[in-house]
């Protein structure tokens, strides 16, 4: 079976990442910046996850019992819970806001303050 | 290591204090104890008495640089819960959650503190930011503070999806998440390496609102209640300086040369930026922010270098910009109307505390026999090591000559203009002793800056 280089996964992600950025920049709605923001975390979490199979091949070749490249994998654990923290207060923020303007765009709020 | 346990016991048992008592100064109580408390803890282990023995597995390692900079902003998280916690109080119905927010962001802090890999690196930021936010929005019907927290979250979360880029990056090309382990490998730059220190550089440029990511701050600032913009300015904000440092020093300290430049120029722009917008501000909380980001061009000064000046310089500046702001905030929050003429008359009104914010001030603007001086002529001294960036240098000294005409300005209005009401506030006299201790903290400090920088050593 042929085996995906590593370029590729890594052009995908920072794909991915761009889009999100690109997102995060040109959007205007609250909710949408904020799942560019999660596409930009997954990204990485690709990113991880790959670089964590290579240095793992790279390591399994001079020695059977190695456990290089088992800690990317857990990092990306910990920005799963962390993303999910933070969806959290972020939801909680944006429902605070349409409460209190019936509206999730971000330009609404620039208007408001002047 | 204590720091971090107690602290964060500290934030739950803060959440049941507001199951057991509707008093809301029994709670303040509460949390004046446990600040002290963590401070006590933190001392002891910088006197080698650690509570827990357990191995590490080289993710957190506590040297006394990270344990003088812990105290320090123990101290001052200390000051600002004494000076702020009748603001905190009225702030919301229950300031236990607060407050346990607060202890959280303590123990995030406590993380950077030791921090020996960028995945506690990491799980540190975000443990200071998450809390952060809703501090921010924490005045609920309040548009402004509704803007601060959503502007706050997306900048935040943005800047911490780069930072990931950024060490997804460096471990792809070094294999390794310890600072020693992406050290090892930084010594050959290839573009991968490169892309991920930039990144890193970005995202802790956005968390310490450096000059092209500064956008975000003034509105921040501005929008957030002020008791809470006080701790944002001061205590996150230092904590975030030392993670810049620590990371910068320890990870991209051999290849110093390459990103020595790009440093120079972000501090330069923050310097001049912060300091001109300043000049033109109309309200005082507005002025404070710009404020703070001249004074964080000061800091990345620190950074640029990273010679031992440097490090001396950066634990006063911590110390010194800390004091002073906290007391500074802590009268604005008092104070309904934010305008500079708010201020007419001051210190005829209220000569203690008046003189107390002249000392902040003072200390602010860099001004002899404060701490404040010191802090900046340590930073100077830092840079001047590097002869061929005298440029910078010279950006340094002439947007700290700008920046005493606004805080003169300030002074102006508190001691040379005549009240225009008779004032309704009342500054209670614990308030007055606890301001005066912190003007004399300053003073100290700026006569004997050498009894907190011998304590690193």
């Amino acid at each position: 079976m042929p085996v995906i280089p590593v370029n590729y996964y890594i052009f995908f992600s920072v794909a991915l990442f761009s889009i999100g950025i690109v997102g995060v920049l040109t959007r205007r709605n609250a909710i949408i910046i904020f799942m560019c923001i999660e596409l930009m975390l997954n990204a990485v979490n690709i990113l991880l996850v790959a670089f964590s199979k290579m240095h793992h091949v790279n390591a399994y070749v001079l020695d059977r019992a190695t456990t290089v490249g088992t800690e990317a994998q857990l990092f990306v654990f910990f920005i799963m819970v962390v993303a999910a923290a933070e969806v959290t207060v972020g939801l909680a923020i944006i429902v605070m806001l349409f409460r209190n303007i019936h509206s999730v765009d971000i330009n609404f709020l620039n208007r408001l303050k002047h | 290591m204590n720091a971090i346990i107690i602290s964060a016991l500290w934030g739950v048992l803060m959440m049941y204090t507001g199951f057991m008592t509707s008093a809301k100064r029994t709670v303040s109580l509460v949390a004046i104890i446990g600040v002290v408390l963590v401070f006590v803890a933190n001392w002891l282990e910088y006197l080698g008495l650690s509570f827990v023995n357990m191995d590490m597995m080289g993710m957190l390692q506590f040297n006394t640089f990270g344990l003088v900079f812990n105290g320090i902003i123990l101290f001052s998280t200390l000051i600002y819960f004494l000076l702020s916690s009748t603001e905190i109080e009225k702030s919301s119905h229950t300031p236990s959650d607060l407050y346990a927010l607060m202890f959280f962001v303590l123990s995030g802090i406590s993380v950077i503190a030791g921090f020996q890999s960028l995945l506690m690196l990491f799980i540190g930021i975000e443990i200071i930011s998450i809390p952060l936010y809703v501090l921010a929005g924490s005045d609920k019907s309040n548009l402004k503070s509704n803007e601060a927290a959503l502007k706050y979250f997306l900048m935040g979360a943005f800047s911490t999806g780069l930072m990931l880029m950024g060490i997804a990056l460096l471990y792809g090309s070094s294999g390794s998440f310890s600072l020693e382990g992406v050290a090892a490998g930084v010594g050959v730059l290839t573009p991968m390496r490169a892309s991920g220190m930039v990144l890193l550089l970005a995202s802790m440029s956005f968390k310490v609102s450096a000059a092209p990511f500064h956008f975000w701050t003034p509105d921040v600032y501005e929008g957030s209640p002020t008791v809470y913009t006080s701790f944002m300015a001061t205590v996150v904000k230092s904590a975030a300086f030392f993670a810049f440092l620590k990371l910068f020093e320890s990870a991209f300290g051999e290849v110093h040369g390459e990103w020595q430049m790009l440093v120079a120029v972000i501090a330069a722009l923050t310097l001049i930026i912060g300091n001109i917008t300043a000049v033109f501000q109309q309200s005082v909380k507005r002025m404070l922010s710009y404020s703070s980001i001249a004074q964080a061009g000061f800091m990345m000064l620190g950074v640029f270098a990273l010679n031992t000046y440097a490090k001396q310089g950066m634990i006063l500046y911590f110390a010194a910009y800390s004091l002073a702001t906290i007391a500074l905030f802590a009268v604005l929050a008092k104070l309904k109307d934010h305008s500079i003429e708010a201020l007419n008359g001051f210190a005829k009104q209220h000569p203690v505390v008046a003189f107390s914010v002249l000392i902040s001030l003072l200390s602010l603007a860099g001004i002899p026999l404060t701490a404040g001086f010191f802090a900046k002529y340590y930073m100077l001294l830092a840079v001047l090591k590097y002869a061929e960036l005298l440029w910078l240098a010279l950006v340094a000294i002439l947007s700290a000559a700008i920046s005493v005409y606004y805080y003169f300005r300030l002074i102006q209005a508190i001691y040379f203009r005549e009240p225009a009401a008779e004032s309704e506030l009342d500054f209670s006299g614990f308030f007055k002793v606890v301001m005066v201790f912190n003007a004399i903290l300053i003073l100290v400090l700026g006569i004997h800056p050498d009894w907190l920088i011998k304590l690193i050593y």
